[in-house]
């Protein structure tokens, strides 16, 4: 278990509260099966498709991936659908992190289970404060979230799942850390 | 220690005496549930970690009901059928429910207890939020992802944290035209869509004897639109009956010790309740029907997990009878066993079936979950532009029912078919 939890440094994308899981990855996807190599891919390419239309494209027409590396969010991340596609798709587009100010309960769980990204909580609402755009770093380990002008916001612990995300999800965790056997596959 | 029935059913699956809130425990699972959505998806995550040759932790215990993309022409949509279709030969699985087929059923939701799979005290998890709807059989039941569900699959167990509970104490009697929908999105409203995030929503109260089964899944249903882990209700001799009339496999209810600390308590006169909606596009966002009579609407929809069943159009037909409809009418039966329900369910001599074609309802589609959640563009009752829309289905969100431009309020079969017959929300109680 020597991953280091990363740092993090690009723009980021802002959302606001209650973003659901069809804002995220609308139903009409979900006919991708995320275990198939090129319809991972292709989950990425519609990440965040769902958000209104007044919303700056996430991805850009014709790419596969996004931008923007960071997602800051306001309460409620994630609500709705148990769709594993979510965090998924925001995964295959690139994201490596969400700053919300607190998750639905099912996502946060399916964001560590994949391992696909760090749902991290911060400590004051974010999403008032970033633009789309914005640059940013963003520390995992130190539990820093680092303006351009330099102004310092903290993230709340997240504790062991920090090593879980890192590792790759709970499978490829348990596996390193001798929780489960490695004669399969 | 005093316990809540949440509480009481994890400690036991756990094989322990007590359980508290935040405690991480491993349960054992009695039901893992999937569908053609995540199904193909779970079964990839099982294989892939498990092994290619690798046999579920129970063949008994793996129910797979397709339901979401069953009639339409989008190819994907079948090949994933054809991904459950080959596991389940492979892993020679006795409750698979096959499209196309007499033993097709539809929304898994409605089907799970209608074909006894739901039991009271037991530990069931599904790829599906809606699966807290179980709940209301006095199960512990909760929505999971498809690496959870892959976990699960393969050794029939899951780490999970135990949830605090919100206590909601209905008591009294529901009046003519209001409904369990209307429970429900009324508690929404109060703790909003966020309020119950990872807790339990515990209904009791002497309210609960008069709610038929039904009404009870109607209620735990939405438990996580408020965010919470699982809705629960404890069985009595209403579930009993209706479980012992649906298998013969034994359980063990459980009920809440009576001072079984919880989180937050609130309790409901039944009596002051009203029919209302949750207007776009949150279900939290609650509104007394008599406010918002001035909504034009251009379409209605009688459908899914929450208000598909056949207690749902047998309210709605009480409503339409003998009236016309005067905006696009979508019913989509859940189940198979609905779909027969709506010829065999008469009132007053009139069949719901010859009700609906009376009143001017468009064809009743076949059971699936259709434009609950949109589906693909081919989908019965998807909408494409800029719809205004009364549903009794369980979300609302932005583009939920395909279009974003779409507007979706959510409300009771009752609300529903009056809204349907005068062309904007409309109070059922005039029309009962």
């Amino acid at each position: 278990m020597s991953d280091t939890p990363p740092v993090i440094t690009g723009t980021v994308y802002v959302v606001g509260d209650n973003i659901d899981t069809d804002q995220i990855i609308p139903a009409q996807y979900l006919n991708l099966v995320p275990t198939i190599p090129e319809e991972y891919k292709k989950l990425g390419s519609y990440a965040l498709i769902g958000l209104p239309e007044a919303c700056p494209p996430f991805v850009e027409e014709g790419q596969m991936e996004s931008a923007f590396p960071i997602v800051i969010a306001g309460r409620n991340f994630g609500c709705g659908s148990s769709r594993e596609h979510a965090p998924i798709a925001l995964g295959a587009a690139g994201v490596k992190a969400v700053v919300a100010e607190s998750y639905a309960r099912i996502f946060f769980r399916n964001a560590v289970a994949t391992g696909e990204l760090y749902p991290m909580e911060s400590e004051i609402r974010l999403a008032d404060v970033f633009q789309t755009g914005d640059a940013a770093t963003l520390d995992i380990g130190a539990g820093t979230l680092t303006a351009g002008d330099g102004t310092v916001y903290s993230t709340k612990p997240i504790g062991d799942v920090a090593p879980v995300v890192s590792a790759g999800g709970i499978f490829a965790y348990a596996r390193e850390t001798g929780m489960i056997g490695t004669d399969s596959q | 220690m005093s316990m809540t029935i949440t509480e009481k059913i994890l400690a036991r699956a756990a094989g322990r005496d007590e359980v508290k809130p935040g405690d991480n425990i491993w349960v054992n699972a009695d039901i893992l549930l999937t569908h053609d959505v995540c199904g193909p998806g779970t079964i990839g995550v099982f294989k892939r970690e498990f092994g290619q040759d690798a046999k579920v932790w129970s063949r008994e215990g793996v129910v797979i009901i397709p339901d979401h993309y069953i009639f339409t022409k989008d190819v994907k949509a079948h090949r994933n059928i054809d991904i459950l279709r080959e596991f389940v030969k492979e892993q020679d699985l006795p409750y698979y429910y096959d499209p196309g087929t007499s033993n097709y059923k539809g929304v898994c939701h409605v089907a799970m207890p209608q074909e006894g799979h739901v039991r009271p005290g037991e530990v069931i998890f599904g790829t599906d939020s809606h699966t807290c709807t179980h709940g209301a059989l006095g199960a512990f039941a909760t929505g999971i992802g498809n690496t959870d569900a892959g976990f699960v699959m393969g050794t029939g167990k899951l780490l999970i944290k135990v949830p605090e509970t919100l206590r909601f104490t209905l008591n009294g009697k529901l009046q003519k035209g209001v409904t369990a929908k209307d429970i429900i999105l009324r508690a929404i409203g109060d703790v909003g869509v966020d309020g119950a995030t990872y807790c339990a929503m515990e209904f009791d109260g002497d309210g609960i004897a008069d709610l038929t089964i039904e009404d009870r899944m109607t209620i735990c249903n939405m438990a996580i639109e408020a965010g919470g882990k699982n809705g629960i209700i404890a069985s009595d001799s209403k579930t009993e009956a209706y479980v012992r009339a649906r298998t013969d496999k034994p359980f063990t209810p459980v009920t809440s010790d009576p001072d079984s600390p919880v989180k937050e308590h609130r309790t409901y006169d039944l009596s002051e309740l009203v029919p209302c909606v949750a207007e776009p596009n949150l279900p939290d966002k609650y509104a007394a029907v008599t406010d918002r009579t001035d909504v034009k609407l251009t379409r209605a929809y009688i459908g899914s997990c929450t208000g598909g069943k056949i207690s749902d159009f047998v309210m709605a037909a009480q409503v339409m009878k003998g009236k016309k409809v005067s905006i696009d009418t979508f019913l989509v039966p859940a189940t198979q066993e609905v779909a027969e329900g709506l010829m065999s369910e008469q009132i007053d001599g009139q069949s719901l079936v010859e009700i609906f074609a009376e009143a001017g309802c468009l064809d009743i589609a076949p059971p699936s979950c259709a434009a609950c959640l949109g589906g693909p563009l081919d989908t019965f009752g998807r909408a494409n532009t800029d719809e205004v829309v009364i549903s009794t289905t369980n979300r609302n969100f932005i583009g939920r029912m395909g279009s974003k431009q779409a507007q979706i309020y959510l409300a009771s079969p009752y609300t529903a078919a009056a809204s349907a017959v005068a062309g904007h929300i409309a109070d059922p109680r005039e029309f009962l």
